[in-house]
C-alpha cells in the first residue's frame, strides 16, 4: 500500500490485507535481477505459466493458433592462427515473410568480445545486452576485462534459469582474452560448449560443409575472410530463411576489427562468373 | 509475530563513531597474536599458539586455514566468528572458479570477505564479526599478496603486518628489520617471521605455528620439529650477530 509507505509503517509485521497482492512485493523487476547471486529468484508475470502457455498454443490445444519459433539466419565463427572469424548474415524473418535485410546479428558487447544472434530476434538481443551490461560491471568492480569463458558461462547460467520456458536462442561469445582466442557456443537449453568451429541456425548446415572443406588452421587472414564469405554466401543461396548482406568480424589480440559488410548477391554472381 | 529484525545494533555515536565496531576490534585485541610476511617468492603466516589445558587435544585448533589452493588465512579475535567467516570464504572460491573457470585472485576473495564483515555492521540485529584477518597468497601472475582486514570491513594490501595481542610491539620490529635483505629468499622470510613472534611469545618454539605458500606451491603447515629447527637457527644467528659486536667492542 503507497500511503502506508508514505506515512511509515508501525513497528512489528503489517497485517496480512495490508498485503492485497501478496506475491507481488517480492518478485524483484527484471532491471534489477540479480542471477541468483543473492538468492533464487526468477522474473516472470503474475500468474504466467509458460509451459503452459506455448502448449496451448501448439497444434493440440483449444486455439488453432501455431506460433512457430523461426530459427531463420546463418551465423559462423571459427578460430584459426591468427584468432576468430565471425560472420553472420542480416535476414529477419516472420514465417514466409522477410522482416528485414538489415539486422545486425553481432552484438558488440566490448571491444575484445562479441555475441553471435540466431533464433528468437528478441530472446537474443534481450539477453545479450544483459549480458554485455554484467561484462562492464565486472570490468569495474574487479579491475580487468571479463574472460570469454565467464562471460559465456553468465549467458548459460541465465539460460539455464529459463530452461523450459520457450526461449529460443543460439549464440557463440567470441573474443580475446588472456588466455588467447576463445569461442564458445551457447543455447536456449544451457548448453554451453568450446570449439574451434561452430554455425549455427537454419543455414548452419550449408555452412558447415563449406568450411569443413576449407579449413585448415593455418589460414592468412585473406583466406579466413574469404572463407568465411563464401560460407554464408552458399548458406543464404540455399536456405530461404537467411540472406540480406554477409557482416564479417575478425578477432584479434588487440579486439575486433569489422572487416566488411557485403550484399550477398552480389558476391554469388562474383563466384559464378569466376566458376565460368 | 516478526519475521525479522526491526532494529540496527551498530549505530553511530554523537562523534561520529561506530561503537560495536570499535569494540569488535578491541576483542581482536584479545586474540593471540598472527604475523604475515610477503617475501619475493614466497608468503609466510605466524601464529602465536594459545596454551590449552592438558587434556585437550590441540591438534584441532587451527589458526592457519587453505581458502583454495593458492589462498589462505589466520584470524585474531573470536574463533566462532572466525569459522562462519572462513566458511563463506570458502564456498565464493568454489563459487567462483564455477562461474568464471578461473581461481579467486586473493583481492577478489579479500575484497569478498571484506564486503561481508560491512554488510554486518549495517544489518538489523546482527553484531560486527569480531575478527581481523591476514589473507595471503599468490595470484596467477605469480606476484604474492598479502591483505588484512579488519571488523569494519576495510582492506588494505601490506608489506608486512601482524594482529592481535602485542600487534604494535611486532609491528615496529617488523618496520625496523623488513629490508629488502631480509626478505631476499624464502628461509631469510621464514626467519624473519620467526623473530617477529618471538618478541612477544613467551615460550619459543613450542607456541609458535606456522605455515607458507610458494609461487604455484599449496600450502604449507610446518611440523612442530620443522618450527624448532628454524627457531635454532634464528637462536644461532642472534648469538653469532652478538658476538660479532662484542668483539668489535672489545
Amino acid at each position: 500500500m503507497a500511503l502506508l509507505d508514505v506515512c511509515g509503517a508501525p513497528r512489528g509485521q503489517r497485517e496480512d490485507w495490508a498485503f492485497p497482492h501478496a506475491g507481488s512485493r517480492q518478485r524483484s523487476d527484471p532491471g534489477h535481477y540479480s542471477f541468483s547471486l543473492r538468492s533464487p529468484e526468477l522474473a516472470l508475470p503474475l500468474g504466467m505459466q509458460p509451459t503452459e502457455f506455448f502448449r496451448s498454443l501448439g497444434g493440440n490445444g483449444e486455439r488453432n493458433i501455431q506460433i512457430e519459433m523461426a530459427h531463420g539466419t546463418t551465423t559462423l565463427a571459427f578460430k584459426f592462427q591468427h584468432g576468430l572469424i565471425v560472420a553472420v548474415d542480416s535476414r529477419a524473418s516472420a514465417g514466409n515473410y522477410i522482416g528485414t535485410l538489415t539486422v545486425n546479428k553481432v552484438i558488440e558487447m566490448n571491444p575484445y568480445l562479441l555475441g553471435t544472434m540466431s533464433g528468437c530476434a528478441a530472446d537474443c538481443q534481450y539477453w545479450e545486452r544483459l549480458l554485455a551490461k554484467e561484462c562492464r560491471l565486472y570490468y569495474l568492480r574487479n579491475g580487468e576485462r571479463i574472460s570469454v569463458s565467464a562471460a559465456s558461462k553468465l549467458l548459460s547460467n541465465m539460460m539455464c534459469q529459463y530452461r523450459g520456458m520457450g526461449l529460443s536462442m543460439g549464440s557463440m561469445i567470441c573474443g580475446w582474452d588472456k588466455k588467447g582466442p576463445g569461442l564458445y557456443y551457447v543455447d536456449a537449453d544451457g548448453t554451453r560448449l568450446s570449439g574451434n568451429m561452430f554455425s549455427t541456425g537454419s543455414g548452419c548446415s550449408h555452412a558447415y560443409g563449406v568450411m569443413d572443406t576449407g579449413y585448415r588452421p593455418d589460414l592468412s587472414i585473406e583466406e579466413a575472410c574469404d572463407l568465411g564469405r563464401r560460407a554464408i554466401v552458399h548458406a543464404t543461396h540455399r536456405d530461404s530463411y537467411s540472406g540480406g548482406v554477409v557482416n564479417m568480424y575478425h578477432v584479434k589480440e588487440d579486439g575486433w576489427l569489422k572487416v566488411e559488410s557485403t550484399d550477398v548477391s552480389d558476391l554469388m554472381y562474383q563466384y559464378r562468373e569466376a566458376s565460368q | 509475530m516478526a519475521s525479522q529484525y526491526d532494529r540496527a545494533i551498530t549505530v553511530f555515536s554523537p562523534d561520529g563513531h561506530l561503537l560495536q565496531v570499535e569494540y569488535a576490534q578491541e576483542a581482536v585485541k584479545k586474540g593471540s597474536t598472527v604475523v604475515g610476511i610477503r617475501g619475493a617468492d614466497i608468503v609466510v603466516l605466524g601464529v602465536e599458539k594459545k596454551s590449552v589445558a592438558k587434556l585437550q587435544d590441540e591438534r584441532i585448533v587451527r589458526k592457519i586455514c587453505a581458502l583454495d589452493d593458492h589462498v589462505c588465512m589466520a584470524f585474531a579475535g573470536l574463533t566462532a566468528d572466525a569459522r562462519v567467516v572462513i566458511n563463506r570464504a570458502r564456498v565464493e572460491c568454489q563459487s567462483h572458479k564455477l562461474t568464471v573457470e578461473d581461481p579467486v585472485t586473493v583481492e577478489y576473495i579479500t575484497r569478498f570477505i571484506a564486503t561481508l564483515k560491512q554488510k554486518y555492521t549495517q544489518s538489523n540485529g546482527r553484531r560486527p564479526f569480531g575478527i581481523s584477518a591476514l589473507i595471503v597468497g599468490f595470484d596467477n601472475d605469480g606476484i604474492p599478496r598479502l591483505y588484512q582486514t579488519d571488523p569494519s570491513g576495510t582492506y588494505h594490501a601490506w608489506k608486512a603486518n601482524a594482529i592481535g595481542r602485542s600487534a604494535k610491539t611486532v609491528r615496529e620490529f617488523l618496520e625496523k628489520n623488513y629490508t629488502e635483505d631480509a626478505i631476499a629468499n624464502d628461509s631469510e622470510a621464514i626467519k624473519l617471521a620467526i623473530r617477529a613472534l618471538l618478541e612477544v611469545v613467551q615460550s619459543g618454539g613450542k607456541n609458535i605455528e606456522l605455515a607458507i605458500i610458494g609461487r604455484k606451491q599449496p600450502l604449507k603447515m610446518f611440523s612442530a620439529k620443522e618450527i624448532e629447527l628454524q627457531v635454532n637457527e634464528t637462536g644461532k644467528k642472534k648469538e653469532e650477530a652478538k658476538k660479532k659486536k662484542s668483539k668489535k667492542t672489545a
